[in-house]
């Protein structure tokens, strides 16, 4: 059994609908106890009372937002390189993952600041940051969108990708420097020392997010799959297909 | 010189050929022929390297045919003049383009041999289709390749037209060279020289 | 039918400097017979740097210290808005696949491409804003820093912007679309060329910033043509 098996869309969708559900159910157990340690075991924090709480759900997802697009960026150069499908497809499904994920962390990263610098948006270089890879996610998903053809709309959002993906560190660099000329040092999301759990805590949600992102995009992917090879043979014989 | 093998092609969800097999010798024409919509000109454009098809790969004289490219002349449905530019400008912009040194004298002399010497300090938007056709028929005098691929090369010609065509094709296939064209009207080339291939 | 040879024998020259020669000599040959599209463009940038005092006030420091920041954004936009002309025409007349199909590499006549678009869009900003930046009560040290900045920083809009160009080729959205793909990597470009303004005003050296949008340019002009080749290449397919 080699490992180009599973390049084939008809084999991954049957692989992806049997691991899908365990990554799932691991990302539940793993955020209820994540959420657990975060709200009900870690103390309260010295400077920013129950409100810092929200981190437990802005870093992880902060962190996913970026990791996510990594992957992305990784899937469409694997798509460039020896002209596969299924990689684009891998990278097709991550993108609206990612954006939720992005989103997330700005919303809620917005109502951390709220009682901590007294507004919703403070022009922060990290959340400046988060606000432009929300753009790009939304470019790449656009552009998915705006091209007909699935093949020419798989190898242009997978250039979109990589030339966003090498443009990131830059505009992060931008941002910050930015940031730092115009307020200061910019605010780190916990301002004081990270006792250990609260870390442990960011780190089991943290887990438990990247867990859901690969669930949601291996579902995403069998959808995918089924619309872009409709009309193949393997699906029609697959059960509770209705024949034409 | 020119081989197909196993080429496979989409548009969209519909499969267009799969698993064709072509083969051109130099000195020989080939057409392609098909209905409207039967893919010929994606098949012309994965011959020249434009388009990637899905499986399969296309060589000319063992090389891939993309490396090739400065050994072929590629002429597709649209005829390549900016409308701002004068039709010399435009022939001799599009024969530097190809690699070629063209001399005011050549480019002129070919532009007679298509009959459109009057025309040539007007603007390519005052011609028409089938005088744009012509000024690409002059290019491909002007370019001693190898091998042709034609798009519907007959479309908007008039009688006198297609005999240059006729004249064109002939010298390249007593050259040594080849030449493709997909075309859906019946195409008076070397009949002796010419295969076809139908697309379904 | 002449049966002569109809072509000078030269060495066969692909080189990058005569694709780029090539290209540009076209494209502005091209440019130049439209004069009244490029007068236009040339139009909107004055017409959307002249507004903006319309829309906050008059008020002489508050434009001092937004003037830099409305001539860089409004450069961005006038970028923009000249952007699907760069190979739209090409596309729609069949002249891109001749391009894709020349013995020349790709990277460097698109690379030529953009030149030409620079020099008819980005230059005529460079030398059109100091002008402008009287508006807004800037003084000549300051308008010098902002078109230096442009300068620096118009190439990378206009290399930058062909990626976004062909990527776009034949989409529904058009130019908003092209404009949600590029404006996130036009951000560091904005942040380096208005904040060397910025920094001179604050008493800072304007040194870190102008050499960060050289390098910027750099790394763009090594890279952006190969992204836009790899562009061209799936457009036509």
């Amino acid at each position: 059994m080699s490992l180009y098996q599973f390049s084939s869309p008809a084999t991954f969708y049957a692989l992806a609908g049997r691991i899908a559900p365990w990554f799932a159910g691991a990302a539940a157990v793993l955020a209820v106890t994540g959420l657990w340690i975060g709200l009900v075991i870690a103390p309260t924090d010295f400077q920013q009372g129950e409100a810092y709480r929200i981190i437990f759900i802005h870093v992880p997802s902060a962190w996913m937002s970026m990791f996510i697009y990594l992957v992305m960026a990784f899937w469409s150069i694997v798509a460039l390189s020896f002209n596969t499908r299924l990689s684009a497809m891998m990278a097709q499904a991550l993108a609206p993952t990612g954006a939720w994920m992005t989103f997330i962390a700005l919303w809620t990263g917005s109502l951390w600041g709220r009682p901590t610098w007294g507004t919703y948006w403070a022009w922060d270089a990290r959340m400046t940051s988060e606000l432009i890879l929300l753009f790009l996610y939304f470019g790449v998903i656009a552009l998915r969108n705006a091209i007909d053809d699935p093949r020419r709309a798989d190898r242009a959002c997978a250039v979109l990708t990589i030339v966003g993906a090498v443009n990131i560190p830059i505009i992060y660099f931008s941002v910050y420097w930015w940031n730092t000329l115009h307020q200061g040092a910019s605010v780190s999301p916990t301002g004081t020392k990270m006792q250990a759990t609260m870390l442990s805590a960011m780190l089991v949600m943290a887990v438990a997010a990247w867990f859901y992102a690969v669930a949601v995009a291996l579902w995403r992917v069998r959808a995918i799959i089924l619309e872009r090879e409709r009309g193949s043979a393997w699906i029609e014989g697959l059960p509770g297909m209705a024949r034409a | 010189m020119l081989e197909a093998i196993d080429l496979t092609a989409r548009r969209g969800s519909a499969v267009l050929f799969t698993r064709l097999r072509l083969r051109v010798d130099a000195g020989r024409a080939l057409l392609i022929t098909g209905r409207n919509g039967s893919g010929k000109t994606t098949l012309l454009r994965i011959l020249a390297g434009l388009t990637q098809p899905e499986e399969g790969r296309v060589t000319i004289n063992g090389e891939p045919a993309y490396a090739m490219r400065a050994h072929m002349a590629f002429a597709g449905h649209a005829a390549a003049l900016k409308d701002e530019l004068t039709v010399e400008e435009n022939l001799r912009a599009l024969v530097e383009l190809s690699g070629e040194t063209a001399t005011v004298e050549a480019v002129r002399a070919a532009l007679v041999g298509v009959e459109l010497s009057q025309q040539r300090e007007l603007p390519a938007r005052a011609l028409s289709a089938g005088q744009r056709r012509r000024v690409g028929l002059a290019r491909l005098a002007l370019l001693p390749r190898a091998l042709w691929l034609l798009d519907e090369p007959a479309t908007a010609l008039d009688t006198a037209g297609l005999r240059v065509l006729a004249d064109l094709v002939a010298q390249r296939l007593r050259a040594g060279g080849a030449v493709v064209a997909a075309t859906h009207q019946p195409l008076d080339l070397l009949a002796d020289r010419t295969d076809s291939y139908a697309l379904q | 039918m002449s049966t002569a040879v109809a072509t000078v024998p030269t060495e066969p020259d692909y080189g990058v400097l005569a694709a780029v020669r090539w290209a540009v000599a076209r494209d502005l040959r091209v440019a130049l017979r439209s004069r009244a599209e490029l007068g236009v463009q040339l139009l909107f940038y004055v017409i959307v740097v002249s507004v903006f005092p319309l829309a906050s006030s008059p008020d002489r420091a508050l434009l001092a210290a937004m003037g830099p920041g409305v001539l860089w954004v409004a450069s961005l936009l006038a970028s923009l808005l000249a952007l699907p002309r760069l190979f739209a025409s090409d596309f729609g007349d069949g002249t891109l696949e001749q391009i894709a199909l020349s013995p020349y590499p790709l990277p460097a006549l698109v690379a030529g491409k953009a030149l030409a678009h620079w020099l008819t869009t980005g230059l005529p900003v460079v030398v059109l804003a100091p002008i402008l930046g009287v508006q807004y009560a800037l003084d000549a040290q300051v308008l010098a820093i902002v078109a230096a900045s442009l300068l620096i920083g118009t190439p990378i809009l206009s290399l930058l912007g062909g990626i976004g160009a062909a990527l776009t080729l034949g989409t529904r959205g058009g130019g908003s679309l092209l404009a949600l793909l590029i404006l996130p990597l036009y951000v560091p470009v904005l942040i380096f060329g208005a904040g060397s303004a910025d920094a001179w005003r604050a008493g800072l050296s304007v040194a870190p910033n102008l050499s960060l949008l050289g390098a910027g340019l750099l790394i763009t002009l090594v890279g952006a043509p190969f992204a836009m080749a790899a562009a061209v290449r799936i457009a036509l397919d």
